[in-house]
């Protein structure tokens, strides 16, 4: 499926998706509410079929977080962004998706430690990289650390 | 030897010339030369030096030529830990361990530029150990991003040198940090 079609049928699923620019892959932001909605479709409609997960990763824009699922369709060939944002960054949360990859469990492990979002229903969220009592959130961009980190 | 005496090439030969008595001299140029060619590396790497390191010991490069040869998967047999990659804050009492575990006399070679100095983290880095002699003594530094085969080869050289000038009647004199 091209992206056009692509973002047609999801058009369908959830009616207020965003679309960003993106030069390889078809990018929607979709509202935090219906992410795991969408990505259940997303896995199990047939024609869509996306059953691989090859990246999940946090951003900071300063102001927003953000989640950006890469999803890629193994029968059909075809991939699709999904990004989710949210303006709160005291407690920045979403939906897991690791009941639909399972994949993602060790990835959103990798975004708490690193971005300090919560996914709600995931199984076992602790820090996966950094000491379980570290403090902070250090890929945020208001991270502070006077000790190790130099401003130039 | 003083550490400040380990400038050049000359001093080290001088050193050797002038030294103790002959019967000494001779065992230790014995001892010395039987650790000095037989140097066990430690299978140890943590990012991208350990591919340069794999390569200096494949057959391009093949530092078997100099006596160090057998990586070893064990530190209890290992005579020279490379520390061969960035180590972080979580890897650094792994490391100390691993040093503690090597049996005397037991050497190291910090290779590249994160074991130096932390390299590309030295700064903005919240999670690196800026240089790898905050954890363990260091007898070889190698620069680097990462060095060379040959940068490894020379720094095997060096370290060989040094193993050359020990002396067992004098061990508090070796230049040999990390012996005690």
């Amino acid at each position: 499926m091209d992206n056009d079609s692509l973002k047609a049928r999801i058009l369908e699923i959830v009616p207020d998706v965003q679309q960003e620019e993106n030069k390889q892959y078809l990018t929607l932001v979709v509202p935090a509410g219906r992410l795991h909605d969408l990505a259940g479709e997303l896995r199990n409609t047939p024609d869509l079929g996306f059953d691989f997960l090859f990246c999940l990763s946090g951003v900071d824009y300063g102001k927003q977080l953000a989640v950006v699922y890469h999803l890629n369709s193994t029968a059909h060939k075809h991939s699709i962004v999904i990004k989710v944002k949210t303006d709160d960054r005291v407690n920045p949360a979403f939906d897991t998706v690791c009941d639909i990859w399972r994949t993602a469990e060790f990835h959103e492990r990798e975004t708490y430690d690193m971005f300090g979002i919560r996914f709600n229903n995931h199984p076992d969220l602790r820090r996966i990289f950094l000491d379980e009592e570290w403090k902070g959130y250090p890929l945020r961009k208001d991270y502070a650390d006077e000790v190790n980190i130099v401003e130039f | 030897m003083k550490e400040k005496d380990f400038q050049d090439n000359e001093t080290l030969e001088l050193f050797r010339k002038t030294g103790s008595g002959i019967l000494m001299t001779t065992i230790d140029a014995v001892i010395d030369w039987g650790r000095s060619n037989s140097v066990w590396p430690l299978t140890f790497a943590t990012s991208c030096c350990g591919i340069e390191m794999m390569a200096t010991g494949a057959s391009r490069h093949d530092f078997a030529r100099f006596g160090i040869e057998v990586y070893r998967a064990s530190p209890r047999q290992a005579d020279v830990i490379v520390v061969a990659g960035t180590i972080v804050n979580k890897m650094a009492p792994v490391l100390k361990r691993l040093y503690d575990q090597m049996s005397e006399p037991r050497y190291v070679i910090a290779m590249g530029a994160c074991a130096v100095s932390g390299g590309p983290f030295y700064y903005n880095s919240y999670h690196v150990v800026r240089g790898v002699d905050h954890v363990i003594p260091v007898d070889v530094y190698i620069p680097g991003c990462p060095p060379r085969p040959e940068a490894l080869l020379y720094g095997v050289m060096q370290l060989q040198r040094k193993i050359k000038l020990e002396t067992i009647t004098r061990p508090e004199e070796s230049m040999i940090m990390g012996r005690k």
